[in-house]
């Protein structure tokens, strides 16, 4: 079975039954990264363009393991190397990637509805690698998994999202996912990290992190970036910590088994501590199923039919 | 050339006068009205109105001409155009061209460009500040000497209140409106569409009312300190609203205006980023858009402008963050506003009062009335006539709206300015 629709643009508005399949095909693919060979020749002869408008190590490196995984042929262009800095537009760098034949074309860009604005101007499937403070679908997707994984539901399951709500694609992406999949979310941060409304998105809202934290199943940290700090959305780092940061003494609340995510990249001593990190968290785990949902996704939107191996 | 224009229905606010009249001109200039078929026509070209409204032209008090300097989203000549087809006999162009209108020589541009090639009149509104910068006052004096029926650094608002109150109190000299887009920069911060719950689902920075709050209310303050008169544009919260409201109530010489799409559309429309429905101030919400109706409906905004904005299609067709605010306004603005007339917020003549006669008072430049001896500045209007908004007809440069496709009821279907058909 394939995905629905030509691209996979957000979160929002996938249905219970086909985020189930993404992560149960996702399952099937995680083994083929454990065996010797970590190639199956499922998107061969496939063009996949990594179009990354945005630093990225992670997610770059991911989606570009998950096309060559899947033995499509995948060329990454980024920004420092594109015609962006020649003055073309999106659109035109777009098209002109098109004409060369691709398939897949993988978006991450700054603003949030770029890799809507292509999909609806292009034939290639395009997936959103993260745009602005809009969706980063595949996030959600691997995370979701890794619950899955770890705690064998995602239904019933509570999931405390903390840090800077505001900006973060990646909140927006689990809250939508994760309600739909029927667990609980709590939305904790500073107010003015909060963005407007989104308690309508049917998640409770908290500022203070203990209560957030007691009783989830699941601590979601989110990065603070530093820019924020001279934006005035939080004084320093120091007292970001105190009141929004995790360590051991305050992960003791939530329940038993809980486990601690982060989408990365990490600060240190910020919003998690390190012995938190190291220790207690599946940080790393997601970056492993990141690959097998990455593949998953990939194989869907290119019609889903495995070819012998 | 004379006309007779027969059998119309005349509305004039002006004159209280709402009644089957035959209207004459001569010359350019209303010669006479009459009880239906009492006037002879003596060579005149008829006109037969039957079924329409005749009412006096339609006035924009924001427009953005583009000329000089940004030639290939508007000229003087399609923008004008685009407004006679709109039903429009005068706009008002806002200074932010290239250069910015902050001296004679561009005032004294506009208007010979206009004297060739317009084919509604002209009235540019000069800048605040030199440059539209905020800082040193431009020298207004000239500006209104030149022409200019008012002073507005539109789009850049005046930050520094010190320098808005001494602008304020210069423009007394003259007693031109001081022309306010309230706006403040901070507030606003880098937003692209309205704060709120639509902007937190899309993932775009928002824009708070707030932003254009708290300049409406300093704006307020710096004119009873000034008794300066102070015309606000483009209202589109229902703060806003509020507090003209009071400020009017204890005698602050304040006028205000609100567009189209302030009452038509809530940010809504920005689903999908529809970059066509990014301007400023931002489409806000639905209890925004009641409370402009109802400013609308009792007064509190005095006129209904476009703030016409043209952008290339290229320059719309990119990321919703990178494109420029603004939508094309001339050639659907009487199609959107009659639709307040069968919503039951204004009458015919509210409605006249809004778009010709509030205006023309507003900018002191004759016309909005069907007197007389005033200038043959006529609109006709079949308030029945059912048509569909075809962006690619636009007589604008420029296709740039969120209306493109929609149905609307009642146009222009004759527009008189200066006597010319």
């Amino acid at each position: 079975m394939a995905l629905s629709s030509k691209d996979l643009l957000g979160i929002k508005g996938m249905s219970r039954d086909e985020i189930t399949h993404v992560l149960d095909t996702a399952a099937s693919f995680k083994d083929v990264s454990e065996r010797d060979i970590k190639k199956v020749p499922a998107l061969r002869g496939k063009t996949v363009i990594n179009l990354f408008y945005e630093a990225s190590t992670r997610t770059r490196t991911s989606f570009e393991l998950a096309g060559k995984r899947l033995s499509a042929d995948v060329i990454n262009i980024s920004t420092s190397t594109s015609s962006a800095t020649k003055g073309e537009t999106l659109l035109d760098t777009a098209r002109n990637i098109e004409a060369m034949r691709s398939d897949i074309i993988i978006v991450r860009h700054a603003c949030s509805g770029a890799p809507a604005f292509l999909a609806g101007r292009l034939r290639s499937s395009v997936i959103n690698a993260g745009d602005g403070a809009h969706e980063h679908p595949t996030q959600a997707l691997l995370d979701m998994f890794t619950i899955r994984e770890k705690l064998g539901r995602l239904d019933g399951v509570t999931v405390a999202i903390v840090g800077d709500i505001q900006h973060s694609r990646v909140a927006r992406s689990n809250i939508y996912g994760m309600s739909v999949m029927g667990a609980k979310v709590r939305i904790c941060g500073p107010p003015t990290m909060l963005p407007a409304g989104i308690e309508k998105l049917g998640v409770t809202v908290t500022y203070d992190m203990d209560e957030a934290v007691t009783g989830a199943d699941v601590v979601m940290m989110l990065r603070v970036q530093s820019e924020r700090q001279a934006a005035g959305l939080f004084p320093g780092v120091r007292e970001y910590a105190r009141l929004y940061g995790l360590n051991r003494t305050r992960l003791q609340r939530a329940n038993p088994g809980a486990i601690v995510m982060h989408p990365g990249p990490m600060n240190r001593g910020v919003e998690i501590s390190s012995d938190v990190a190291d220790h207690s968290s599946v940080i790393l785990d997601q970056v492993t199923n990141g690959v097998a949902v990455r593949m998953a996704v990939m194989f869907l939107l290119s019609g889903g039919v495995k070819p012998e191996a | 050339m004379n006309i007779l224009i027969k059998n119309g229905r005349i509305i004039d606010p002006a004159n209280s006068i709402e009644e089957q009249l035959d209207l004459l001109v001569v010359d350019g200039k209303i010669a006479k009205t009459g009880k239906t078929g009492s006037l002879s026509a003596n060579g005149a070209e008829i006109v037969d109105a039957a079924g329409k409204l005749v009412v006096p032209g339609l006035i924009d008090l924001h427009v953005h001409l583009r000329e000089p300097g940004y030639e290939y989203k508007e000229t003087i000549a399609t923008g004008t155009a685009a407004a006679k087809a709109g039903g429009f006999t005068a706009v008002c162009c806002m200074p932010n061209t290239n250069p910015v209108n902050d001296t004679r020589s561009v005032t004294e541009f506009i208007l010979s460009q206009a004297a060739r090639e317009a084919s509604a009149r002209v009235y540019p509104i000069g800048s605040i500040t030199k440059g539209s910068k905020g800082g040193e006052l431009a020298e207004i004096g000239e500006l209104r000497d030149a022409g200019c029926v008012g002073i507005s650094d539109d789009g850049r608002p005046v930050m520094n209140a010190a320098v808005m109150r001494r602008a304020m109190e210069y423009a007394r000299i003259f007693d031109i409106p001081v022309v306010s887009h309230c706006e403040d920069a901070d507030l606003a911060g880098n937003g692209v569409m309205n704060e709120g719950f639509t902007a937190t689902e899309l993932g775009l920075r928002g824009i708070p009312n707030a932003a254009e709050d708290v300049m409406i209310a300093r704006d307020i303050a710096l004119a009873e300190l000034t008794g300066a008169r102070l015309h606000v544009c483009h209202v589109s919260t229902r703060g806003a609203v509020r507090m003209i409201a009071n400020a009017k109530s204890r005698g602050v010489r304040i006028t205000a205006e609100t567009c189209p799409h302030y009452f038509s559309l809530t940010d809504d429309a920005v689903r999908g980023y529809h970059t066509m429905a990014k301007m400023n101030p931002p489409l806000r919400s639905a209890e925004d858009v009641a409370a402009i109706r109802q400013g609308l409906r009792d007064g509190t905004l005095d006129a209904i402008a476009t703030d016409h904005a043209p952008h290339a299609t290229d320059e719309k067709s990119v990321e919703f963050d990178a494109a420029p605010f603004g939508i094309v306004g001339l050639e659907t603005s009487l199609g959107l506003s009659l639709q307040l007339v069968r919503d039951g917020v204004l009458s015919v003549a509210d409605l006249v009062t809004r778009m010709s006669t509030a205006p023309a008072r507003i900018i002191g430049s004759g016309g909005g009335t069907l007197s007389v001896g005033a200038a043959a500045d006529i609109t006709i209007i079949d308030q029945d006539f059912e048509w569909t908004v075809d962006a690619s007809q636009f007589r604008s440069r420029s296709r740039n709206t969120p209306f493109d496709g929609w149905k609307l009821k009642g146009r222009a279907v004759r527009t008189i300015a200066g006597g010319v058909l």
